[in-house]
């Protein structure tokens, strides 16, 4: 029945479609010509080869001896291999603590802006109430502001609350919803039927017990696409934490990962390397646990003008 | 009114209360305070005095100001083409039935997820002048690669290939816009006896510019606000030619603490923004094919 429910909304953004069979792809490739397919493969290869290679760098990199790093022409596959590197980086910084620190934000943020703006798009297209349409696309027309703008008023109201050199200027706003979360959520709930709330008001439901037990589980999909992109957004961060964080003991990876680079005299390449990899690698092992939605998430927010 | 409209409003409102408390205290109230603020001698420390005009005045003078506009036009007319192409070009590549299809497509997206602090620190390493394995790999074709994050000349030019490592991103989504594009367009194109390139040429891409349009809107918003991987990688060095429009801003604000000369720059800012939001909403009016419309 949940499928049923969501097919209004999962036709219109066409997923990135799967791998053909293939018996398509084998039949294709007969009504092309042999030297179109090799230039096409050519170039493909080429491309991909671009994209690996600082990562194959980097990865390299961590894995050198000191004097090794700055040997030319460059070893790509370092002899010997420290994989000391690595123990060694996460002790140059306090890369834990760090690491502690960005997930305990994580967590925060993560699950303020699901709830809040699960809540706030619910409100803004299950109930009907006179100017809410007004105000959702007033709302929308919000986003046009930069963050820039906001940065010094913000340190200042942040400041007078004594929020500077703590973590909430970072966490406590996404309580309180962000205008793109809402508006994909918003678009989420539009598409379920009407009759679903209609049917569960008569049998005397409240709006809560509907958005809670009806209108969330339904909608997993959408809260997901919204929890990996703030997740993403906060891991990411480097600003927010630059402005507001003040005690070294409470740096997120993203601003311990730069104060580590522009320590003074200089830092070891091949530590640095180390804990750049360490830096990107939840990001991608979270990837390839969620491509599907990774890929729909960013493919439904670019279609949307 | 009646009970129930009453009672549903309450209602509603008590739902989006969350956003109504956001949307004052942390959008609506900071951007007023950032315009008052834009026309004060204001630095954190002490409480904002108003002087009127003053800070555009200066603006107006300001060379680094300019500049910082200068580099950010300069950087957003080199990165926006080419990575448009570049993601383009991808996409339309992934788009035909080959093999491994998902391995390329992982690989190119991959990178549009690396956190911007170590992009930035892993690029500054590759475009090392000494010891960078960028100027080893041009060597091996030889061409003699240049100080690239050290030269006034090719420091944009670095920062630019930096971001198109992330063309993975748009390309997902232009991946996304072709496979709306209806088939029976391509079919009647291959009976007129249209080949692939004309094909990409007369239906593919008028079919698929609104994608393109709102991609370049967003890529010249977000270039506006470029940040973090210039200033890890360039510090906006050598001789500011790297010094972009927010670093600029950020420096009045939190290096000088002239909060309100930082808000001044910050209220152009919004005024470039509505302005490139406006003009290409109306440019799109005459140029782009909607479906449907």
């Amino acid at each position: 029945m949940q499928e049923a429910e969501l097919a209004p909304f999962t036709t219109p953004y066409k997923p990135v479609k799967r791998s053909r069979p293939l018996r398509a792809i084998l039949d294709w490739h007969q009504t092309q010509s042999v030297a179109g397919l090799a230039v096409r493969y050519a170039i493909l290869l080429f491309f991909a080869a671009i994209f690996l290679f600082p990562f194959l760098w980097m990865i390299s990199t961590s894995l050198k001896e000191l004097d090794q790093v700055m040997r030319l022409p460059p070893q790509w596959i370092p002899e010997p291999i420290r994989w000391r590197n690595y123990a060694e980086a996460t002790r140059a910084i306090p890369f834990w603590r760090y690491t502690w620190n960005t997930v305990w934000l994580c967590i925060l943020g993560v699950s303020g802006t699901v709830f809040s703006c699960s809540l706030v798009a619910y409100g803004f297209s299950r109930i009907d109430w006179k100017g809410r349409d007004t105000l959702f696309f007033f709302s929308l027309g919000t986003m046009m502001i930069p963050f820039p703008v906001l940065m010094v008023p913000l340190y200042g109201i942040f400041r007078d609350l004594g929020w500077i050199g703590s973590f909430k200027p970072l966490w406590v706003p996404m309580w309180f919803g962000s205008a793109y979360s809402i508006f994909l959520l918003r678009q989420f709930f539009m598409t379920l039927p009407r009759d679903l709330t209609e049917a569960a008001m008569i049998d005397g439901c409240s709006h809560w017990r509907i958005y809670w037990q009806i209108a969330l589980p339904l909608t997993r999909p959408a809260l997901m696409v919204v929890g990996l992109f703030t997740f993403m957004a906060i891991w990411n961060d480097f600003m927010g934490p630059l402005i507001y964080l003040t005690d070294r003991e409470q740096f997120t990876l993203a601003l311990g990962l730069q104060h580590f680079q522009s320590k003074h005299g200089g830092t070891d390449m091949n530590l640095l390397m180390a804990a750049s990899t360490l830096v990107v690698l939840p990001v991608i092992i979270l990837f390839f646990f969620t491509q599907k939605t990774f890929i729909e998430g960013i493919a439904m927010s670019g279609s949307k003008g | 009114m009646t009970r129930k409209e009453r009672h549903s409003l309450g209602e509603g409102l008590l739902f989006i209360s969350p956003w109504l408390i956001g949307l004052t205290v942390f959008i609506l109230l900071p951007a007023f305070m950032a315009f008052y603020y834009s026309l004060c001698d204001y630095s954190v420390l002490k409480d904002p005095v108003f002087i009127g005009p003053g800070n555009y005045v200066d603006l107006a003078t300001d060379a680094t100001f300019w500049k910082s506009l200068w580099n950010t036009v300069f950087f957003a007319a080199l990165a926006l083409p080419l990575g448009t192409f570049l993601s383009i070009g991808l996409a339309l590549l992934l788009n035909t039935p080959i093999f491994a299809r998902p391995f390329f497509r992982t690989i190119f997206f991959l990178p549009s997820l690396v956190p911007l602090v170590a992009l930035a620190i892993l690029w500054q390493w590759i475009f090392n002048g000494n010891f960078g394995v960028l100027n080893h790999l041009l060597g091996l074709v030889g061409i003699d690669g240049p100080d690239w994050l050290g030269s006034t000349t090719w420091s944009k030019p670095a920062l630019v290939v930096t971001g198109l490592w992330g063309a993975g991103h748009a390309m997902v989504i232009y991946l996304a816009g072709l496979q709306d594009v209806p088939r029976s367009l391509y079919e009647a194109a291959t009976i007129d006896g249209a080949g692939w390139w004309q094909k990409t040429l007369n239906v593919t891409l008028p079919m698929l510019t609104p994608v393109i349009y709102f991609n370049l809107i967003m890529g010249c918003i977000v270039i506006l606000q470029v940040f973090a991987v210039p200033y890890i990688m360039t510090g906006g060095g050598p001789a500011r030619s790297t010094l972009f429009y927010t670093m600029y801003l950020f420096d009045q604000a939190f290096q000088y603490l002239n909060m309100g000369y930082a808000c001044a720059m910050a209220v152009v800012l919004f005024v470039l923004i509505a302005l490139l939001t406006a003009s290409a909403h109306f440019l799109s009016r005459k140029h782009i094919y909607y479906a449907g419309s």
